[in-house]
This record gives C-alpha cells, structure tokens and sequence, in this order.
C-alpha cells in the first residue's frame, strides 16, 4: 500500500508536470464543451442540446483520458526505456500499473467535475439526477477505456506514430457515438456503425443516469458491451504487452 | 556475510531466432569484485548482462545472481541490485532529485537521495529538470538513480560509451570510489583501457563465446606476435613471428650473404589494442 501510494503521487506528479499532456488531456474535453456549448442552441428528446453535449462529453473525456492519453503515456514511457528502467527496481509490475490506472481514474473524475460546473455556470445545464448512479458509470467507463488503452499500447510501435493512431480512432468514434451532439439525424450507415462502438453505449448509459435519473443496473446489455471491449483490450495487452522499446 | 560469489555464470546460452547471441559463457564474479565484460558491439555483452538482470529468460546454462536464479529472483533480488542500462531516459519533466526521489520510494532501505545525488557529482544539478542536462549529467543521474537503493551489485552496460575524455575520467573515479564502498560491480565496455582501468578481471568475449579470462595483467601477458616488414623486388613483405630475434638473424644473415639490402626494414611490437584487437578477430566488431 505504502509502495501504491508513493507510486500514485509520482504517476499524478508526471502528468501534471508535461504540459502537452495535461492540456491535451485535461483541458480538451472541458474546452470543447466550453465552444460546442456557445453555439448549440434548442432541445432534443425533451433535453437541452446543451444538456446532451455535456453527457456526450463526459463519455469523450473519458476515451479522451483513459484511452487515448494513456496509450500515448505508456508507448512514449515504453519507447524512452523509462519502463524498462522501472522494471529493474522492486516495484511490483501490478503495483505499477494499479497506480496508472488509479491516477487516470482520478484525473477523469477531476475532468467531469469541472465539465458539469461549467454546464450548470455557464449553460445552465442540468446536474446529474442520479449521482449515485453516476459513480459505477465513471468506474465502468475507466476500466473499459482504459482496458482498451493498455491494448492499444501494445499494438503500436513507435512514439511519433502513438498520438496519430490513437485521435484516428478516438475522434470519429467520439463524433459516432453522439460526443458532439445526438446522432438521431445521422445517416442509417453512420448509426449501424455507432452501434458497434463501446462510447456509444457508455454514452447512453450516462445520458439514462445523468439526465433521466435511471439506474446503473437497469442497463445489463450496455454494460456487458463496455466490460467486453474493456476484456478484448486486456486480452491483447496481456499477450503482446511488452516492457522494452520496439526500436531497437 | 557468505563467501559464496555474487555472480556464477556457468555454460549461459541465448538464442534469437537463428542467431546465437551467447554460445555457452562461464565466469563466477567474487563478492567485492569488478568484473569487465570486454568485447565489440553484438559480442552478446548486453545480452548476458540484461539475463543476470532479469530481464531476459536463457536457452541453457545455470545463472545465480548473489545466490538467486534472476529469472525467479523477483523483487527480493531487485533490492539488492542497481542497474545502468545502455539506453534509458528518465522522467524528462521531473528534477535531479524528484527522480531520485522516485526511485528511492521503490526500496525498503533506499539510501539518502541527497548524499547519493552529491556521490554523483550532481548537487549543483538537483533543481534541474532531467530534459535540460546534458549526455554525461544524464548518464550520472542514470547511476544515481542506480546507487538510490543502495544495492549489493550494480550492473554497468557500457557507462562511458559517448563520454568525452574528461567525463570518462570522471566516471572511472566514480567506479573507482563504488569499489571502496565494498560494491560488486560488472561492467560491460568495448574500450580496453576502461576495462584495464576498473576491473579486477576482464573476459573478453567474442561472438558469444569468453576468448580470454583473466586480470588485466595477464590479458596483456598474451605473447603478442611481432611483426618484421622489408620490400623486396618491389613488394612489401610481411612476417609475423614469436620469435622476432632469430628470423632477423636469419634474414639479414641470407641478404648480407647474398649481398642485398633489405629496403625499409622494421620490426613491429603490437601496442595493446592490437592484442585487443587480435583476441576479438581483427577488429571484426569495429564501430
């Protein structure tokens, strides 16, 4: 526990010290909301658009940071040889890895307080009706996303190459899947397609919980899709996760 | 403390795909000791040394590191080794001494960050992020950050490689003043005066394989061949031989006898390097 706890400040000292990554990040999904806001105007399925914008970007945050920004930090982490380097002291590698996926479930949960304070200051959004509801559904969301994340380390091969595969997946996926906006008006393909995306089914999980008030557990089907996108994510890393640079 | 040896390497063989990067390598590293792996680049150095570390499962051959397999040493061996990889960044946007400090939480008894970041020369430097040091500083933290858990064993693969003359020295002394603190230490290095300078005993290995074991004394000790050069009819002659005195005596008694002169005659002694040079194949691995 001491070793986690000590592991967990240095994982939250690194992140907020590289700026790229902490704006990136942190300060992406918030901003977004912050200009998406500023234009939409009118209702949707008896909610402000700016109700739906908020929910959606919350489920983008949370690809945002705990797929995409992970991913980055591990292969950039992985190419410089900082992990190989950990590896040779006695941290334990579950140890590590705890504290990575805790320090990103933290700056997420950070990220969506700060994304409802703007919806209610600026937008006058709605707060989460069920906010219970809302902490299994942040939970759920970290581990798919970050599940996925760890996979897609393992697939990519250099650093230069991480931040363009990883938005390559992580921005259309957002803008199927409803982050920007309700996606009742898209095109038949597109919406056949969102239905195979897991940000699809967290965001409706969150719109259910955040804005109908429904509960975590009425929503066995889009769970099962999250923990098994998150699965397939795990599955990969643990076969191909490798500790060591690819370039060498 | 036992008197068992730190390091016991005993018939050590990895593959990679066909290639065997190590054929069979023994030597036993006493506790204390400063063992030189001495060899050209893809000898199988690193591979050896990141086996012994831990990081590399072996095809064949019995590894013990102080006492333990390090493929099952886990982190109760990783606290009493320090490791200096060849190529390894550290945290860029961290300072000299939140690095330190990072590592050091990683031990059960880490020593104290300040006196290790003075041991390395980088007090001046503590402040300073890791992105703005130069090579050498970097290469210091790396040992720093190696030194923190105040390890038994510290594995050094190619510490000086890139250094500038004066750096190096200071890198020696900085081995120099580890072996008086009791540390055993192997190092790995394709310079030959780096491995005569600190190691108690050197291997020199070659495509996998220990070429020579011995001090540094008696590695030089190997009866180098000398050369005797002369043109004759327009061409250069050479010849190598262990016993220089009599085939000069010889070949000046036939051209005196025979009336010629041996144009631009010379007897050459191989400097050190060349008997570096002569074990590892003729600078098969220069570079």
């Amino acid at each position: 526990m001491r070793l986690f706890l000590h592991e967990l400040r240095n994982q939250q000292r690194l992140f907020w010290r590289n700026r790229e990554s902490a704006v990136f990040v942190f300060v992406f999904p918030p901003m977004l909301f912050l200009l998406l806001g500023a234009v939409y105007t009118g209702e949707s399925e008896g909610f402000k658009l700016a109700d739906h914008l908020l929910v959606g970007l919350i489920g983008y945050g949370c690809a945002n940071t705990a797929f995409a920004g992970l991913a980055i930090t591990l292969v950039i982490r992985r190419e410089s040889g900082v992990l190989k380097r950990i590896r040779a002291t006695p941290l334990p590698t579950v140890t590590y890895l705890a504290a990575v996926l805790f320090s990103t479930l933290w700056i997420f949960i950070l990220q969506t307080l700060v994304t409802i304070a703007l919806g209610l200051t600026l937008y006058d959004a709605r707060g989460p009706d069920n906010w219970l509801g809302m902490i299994p559904a942040v939970l759920l969301g970290v581990a798919c996303f970050a599940g996925m994340g760890f996979g897609i380390t393992a697939l990519i091969r250099s650093a230069e190459g991480a931040s363009a595969v990883v938005n390559l997946i992580v921005l259309p996926m957002a803008f199927l899947s409803g982050s920007f906006g309700p996606t009742r008006k898209y095109p038949e393909v597109l919406r056949w397609l969102a239905d195979l995306l897991p940000l699809t089914y967290l965001i409706r999980l969150l719109k259910d919980v955040y804005l109908r008030g429904g509960s975590f557990f009425g929503h066995p089907k889009e769970i099962a899709i999250l923990l098994a996108w998150g699965l397939l994510g795990v599955i990969i890393a643990w076969r191909r996760f490798g500790w060591e640079p690819r370039e060498q | 403390m036992s008197t068992a040896p730190a390091l016991a390497v005993h018939e050590l063989r990895k593959s990679y795909g066909e290639t065997e990067a190590v054929a069979g390598i023994t030597f036993t590293v006493e506790q204390g000791e400063v063992f030189g792996l001495l060899g050209p680049n893809g000898a199988g150095k690193t591979t050896t040394v990141e086996i012994l570390e831990g990081y590399r499962k072996r095809d064949g051959g019995d590894v013990t590191v102080l006492g333990v397999d390090p493929e099952h040493g886990g982190s109760a061996l990783r606290e009493r080794i320090g490791v200096v990889l060849q190529a390894s960044d550290l945290p860029p946007s961290l300072t000299v001494r939140e690095v330190h400090r990072m590592f050091a939480g990683y031990y059960d008894r880490p020593r104290d960050v300040d006196e290790v970041i003075t041991l390395v020369g980088l007090e001046e430097k503590s402040g300073s992020r890791v992105k703005t040091l130069s090579g050498g500083q970097k290469r210091r933290l790396d040992l720093g950050v190696a030194l923190v858990g105040d390890p038994e064993l510290l594995f050094l693969d190619e510490p000086t490689t890139g250094f500038d003359p004066a750096a190096r020295r200071t890198a020696w002394e900085l081995v120099r003043s580890l072996r008086a603190l009791g540390k055993t230490i192997l190092l790995t290095t394709h310079y030959l005066d780096e491995a005569q300078q600190l190691a108690d005993r050197v291997a020199v290995i070659r495509d996998g394989r220990i070429v020579k074991q011995g001090s540094p004394a008696e590695l030089i000790g190997v009866a180098p061949k000398v050369e005797i050069r002369y043109r004759e009819g327009g061409h250069d002659v050479v010849v190598e031989t262990d016993e220089p005195t009599r085939l000069l005596a010889e070949l000046t008694a036939r051209a005196v006898a025979e009336g010629r002169e041996l144009d631009s005659l010379e007897v050459v002694r191989p400097s050190l390097e060349d008997v570096y040079l002569d074990l590892i194949g003729n600078g098969a691995g220069e570079s």
